[in-house]
This record gives structure tokens, sequence and C-alpha cells, in this order.
């Protein structure tokens, strides 16, 4: 395996400098945006590496929950600032800390305990990648799929309403809805699984082989984390367009689209972490 | 005296309100006033899509207690722009042969065109045939006649008539036509602001 120096990751944010003065001169103002993005990745990689390692030498369940616990909720931050319109109050962050706590928990349990049956169980050099790359995935399709679902919901006011006037309930009015959002939030990694490994080398396998891994079993690891990464993913879309079509409507199944923020601009497509 | 059909108590809504108002089996009422008034939204809260406070009391129950799908199922609204979900009219329907089309001067083969090629005034008739497949108790029908030139809106006028002596359902009618008003209601309200205080409207007896 080599290893990296400080001067080989110079070189490598030399690229990023590059690219940047290049922006620059053709006015394509995204300079400060790049250079930001590299120097808070850089911060938050290299102080993951050190908390891991520190991890990694007191093996404690309770470091473990602890980070795991961070992890949550910068995931859930990151899910709730998605979104154009999401819900007012507590709900906006509850709702996606739920959908992710019930996912990606539940998920990296299963696969800790049942499948790679680490000794311990919550052994950090597995139990902290698993999650990481649960939540990382999860966080995807929720953003994704509640985005879709509340934005549509917004748009589509009359045909909710004109089906609510006709008598049908909430679930038959939001249906279609909801269809359209759960697609739109497991599109990114069906579209990964029909890819991997033909047009690109997911970043699992890529690291593991870097780092001097038998390729065979880095495909072996790969196709595991991405049942686990679909699983995840289908299940935190699927818990929070549950509890969102819940929140849309109220006891007496009006449409309250009061309950949403008004629409933001703030909204930034990223592409999974993986 | 008998039980009004429907009683409503100072219901207040969004910054509207409070309205009160009765109204008798078989009754026909016309609602005018000028835009922005809230005619439409009191026709909402009426069939309790929008929060209320207040009380509205249909045949003798609070609407309250009446699950929302029954309520909105015997309150028959028509909003003033009709909604459609699907690409074509005929999904929509519950039974799309037993339709009374020609009654509309429609032909069967409009409920397989694309809806997006059909006129408002086609899509406002269909949308009134599709309520009225609900068998609702009254009907709160907002402008349904706005986009039907004079012969249309003559049979869309017998049309509710008809369904009315036929069921005894009652009638609430929002249009601005005082004559129409005159040629199908029994009693006529505007919704009109009075004085200053915030919030203060009243339902006052106007025409005829």
């Amino acid at each position: 395996m080599i290893l990296l120096t400080p001067l080989d990751l110079a070189l490598g944010a030399l690229l990023i400098l590059l690219l940047a003065l290049a922006t620059l001169s053709l006015r394509l103002e995204m300079g400060s945006r790049l250079l930001l993005g590299a120097l808070r990745a850089t911060l938050q990689l290299g102080l993951l590496g050190y908390i891991v390692q520190f991890i990694f030498s007191r093996q404690g369940i309770l470091w473990v929950l602890a980070i795991s616990l961070v992890m949550l909720l910068a995931a859930a931050k990151e899910v709730t600032a998605r979104q154009k319109r999401s819900f007012v109050g507590f709900w906006g962050f509850g709702l996606s800390l739920g959908a992710l706590t019930i996912s990606s928990y539940l998920i990296s349990f299963y696969a800790l305990w049942f499948i790679l049956q680490a000794k311990p169980w919550f052994e950090p050099q597995y139990s902290i990648p698993m999650l990481g790359i649960l939540l990382g995935n999860t966080m995807n399709g929720v953003s994704l799929g509640l985005d879709r679902l509340t934005s549509l919901a917004y748009e589509r006011q009359t045909e909710i309403e004109g089906r609510l006037s006709l008598g049908q309930n909430s679930k038959e009015a939001i249906l279609g809805i909801s269809q359209e959002a759960f697609r739109t939030g497991l599109t990114p990694i069906i579209n990964t699984m029909a890819a991997a490994g033909l047009v690109s080398l997911p970043g699992l396998m890529t690291g593991q082989i870097l780092a001097g891994g038998n390729p065979l079993e880095a495909a072996k690891y790969q196709i595991l984390v991405i049942f686990l990464i679909v699983a995840g993913t289908g299940l935190g879309t699927l818990a929070s367009l549950w509890l969102a079509a819940n929140r849309l409507f109220d006891n007496r199944m009006r449409l309250r689209l009061d309950r949403l923020q008004t629409s933001q601009s703030n909204v930034d497509s990223q592409s999974p972490k993986r | 005296m008998p039980e009004p059909l429907l009683s409503v108590k100072g219901l207040c809504f969004l910054h509207l309100g409070p309205f009160s108002l009765n109204l008798h089996p078989q009754e026909r009422l016309s609602l005018s006033g000028p835009s922005g008034r809230g005619k439409s939204q009191l026709l909402r809260a009426l069939t309790d899509l929008i929060p209320a406070k207040g009380e509205v009391i249909f045949q003798g129950q609070p609407t309250q207690t009446i699950a929302p799908q029954d309520l909105r199922r015997q309150i028959g609204y028509l909003p003033a722009q009709s909604a459609w979900w699907y690409e074509r009219p005929r999904p929509h329907f519950l039974a799309p042969a037993q339709l009374p089309l020609q009654q509309l001067d429609l032909t069967p083969d409009i409920l397989d065109q694309e809806l997006k090629n059909l006129s408002s005034g086609e899509r406002q008739r269909l949308a009134l045939l599709r309520l009225l497949e609900n068998q609702p108790r009254l009907l709160l029908l907002d402008e349904p006649s706005a986009a039907l030139d004079p012969r249309n809106t003559l049979l869309l006028e017998t049309l509710v008539l008809d369904y009315l002596r036929k069921t005894k359902a009652g009638l609430i009618w929002v249009g601005h036509d005082p004559i129409q008003a005159r040629r199908l209601c029994t009693r006529h309200l505007q919704l009109l602001p009075q004085g200053l205080q915030k919030g203060q409207y009243e339902l006052e007896g106007a025409l005829a």
C-alpha cells in the first residue's frame, strides 16, 4: 500500500486551485465556492480521521453511539436544508431525523449483527463506515423524495382539493404525488445499480482497491453495501413520505399547505456521496 | 318550521367572518358580491376544506362530527376552476356510461378526448356531471356557467333544477348575473363589507 504524504495531498489541492483560477478568469463566479467546499471537505475528513482513530483506540460502545448521533444530526440538518418547502417548526427537522434514524440505524444494525457478525457487533472499524455510507445515501433519497412531495403538493393543490371535494380520503387524494415522490427518491440508487461496475467503479470498491485490498473481496463488499444502501434508501424514503403525507393533512382531511415554509432559494442539489 | 338543511352560526375563516345563515330544505340561494370578498372561501369552509371557527350544522348534525369524506359527498362543492388528474375524462367518473351528456349538449366521445384539448366550458360541464354522481344533498356551485354561451348556460341551469327537483336537494349558487340568480334561486344574499372593523362582514338580503 502506498502511503500518502502531505505533499501528495497538496499536489491534489493544486488542481482545485487551478480550477478556481480558471473559473475566476472566465468570470464563472464559482471560484470561492470551489475553494470553500474543498477546505470544508478537508477539515471534515481530517477531523473524522482523527476521531475515528481515537474511537478505534477506545473500543467503547458509548463512543460509537456518540459519533453516530453527530453523523445522524448532521444528515438530518442537511436533508432539511435541501428542501425548497420544508415543514414549519420542529417537523421540518424532526421528520428528516425520524426517517433517517429508522432506516440507517435499523439497516446498519441488521448488517452488523446478522451479516458481518463482528465481535463486538459495534466494532468501530465496521460500524462507523457502515452507518456513514448508509446515512450518506439515505439522506439523498429522503431529501429528494421529500422535496418532490412537498413541491408537488403545493403545485397541485387544486387536484388534491378536487379529489377531497369528491369524497376521496387524504391517502387517495395524494397517492399519485406520493408515487412520483417515491420514484424520485429511489431513482439515483437505481441508476447507480445499473451503472455499477460498467460505467462507474463505486467509491467503496475503489477505496479498498487503492488501499491494497483484493479486487474480488472488494467487489463482494460493494455488492453487499449496494443491497444495504437500496434497503436503507427505500426504507428511509418510505418513512419520510409516510410521515410527510400525514403531516400535510389534518384530522379533518384538509390539505394544510400552511404547514409548509414559503419557498426558499438556498437549495443545492448534491450528488450522492459514496 | 322544518329543520334547516344547513345552519351556519358565527363562522370565521382566514380573516373573514363571522357569517351566519340558514338554508331550508329545497331552498335555492344565490350568493353575489364583489370579487375577493370570500364567496369561494365561504363555500370551501362549508365543505370543511379550510379550518374555520364557529358552527355549521348540516341536516341536524354538526359537520365536525361527520366523517370528512361523507360530508364532502353530501355537500357537493364545485370550484370555479375544475381539477382533473387523469389524461382523459372517462376514468374520473364512477359510471361513465350513465352520464346525461346529451342534456348538456355533449357527446359520449368527449369522455375519451384529452382534457387539455377541451374548452374550459366543456371541462366545467363535465365537472358538474362528476359532482352529481355522488348524489349530494346540497350543491355549492361556484360560477358554474362562467365559461358557457347563453344556450349552454340554460341547458346547465335546467339540468341543475331537474336534479334539485328529483333529489329534493338544496343549492347555493355563486354568480355575478342578477337575472340568472332570479331565474334559478328562491332567495338572494350579497356578501358585503360592513364598517371598518377588522373582519366584520355580514350577509344581507339584497336582490329580490
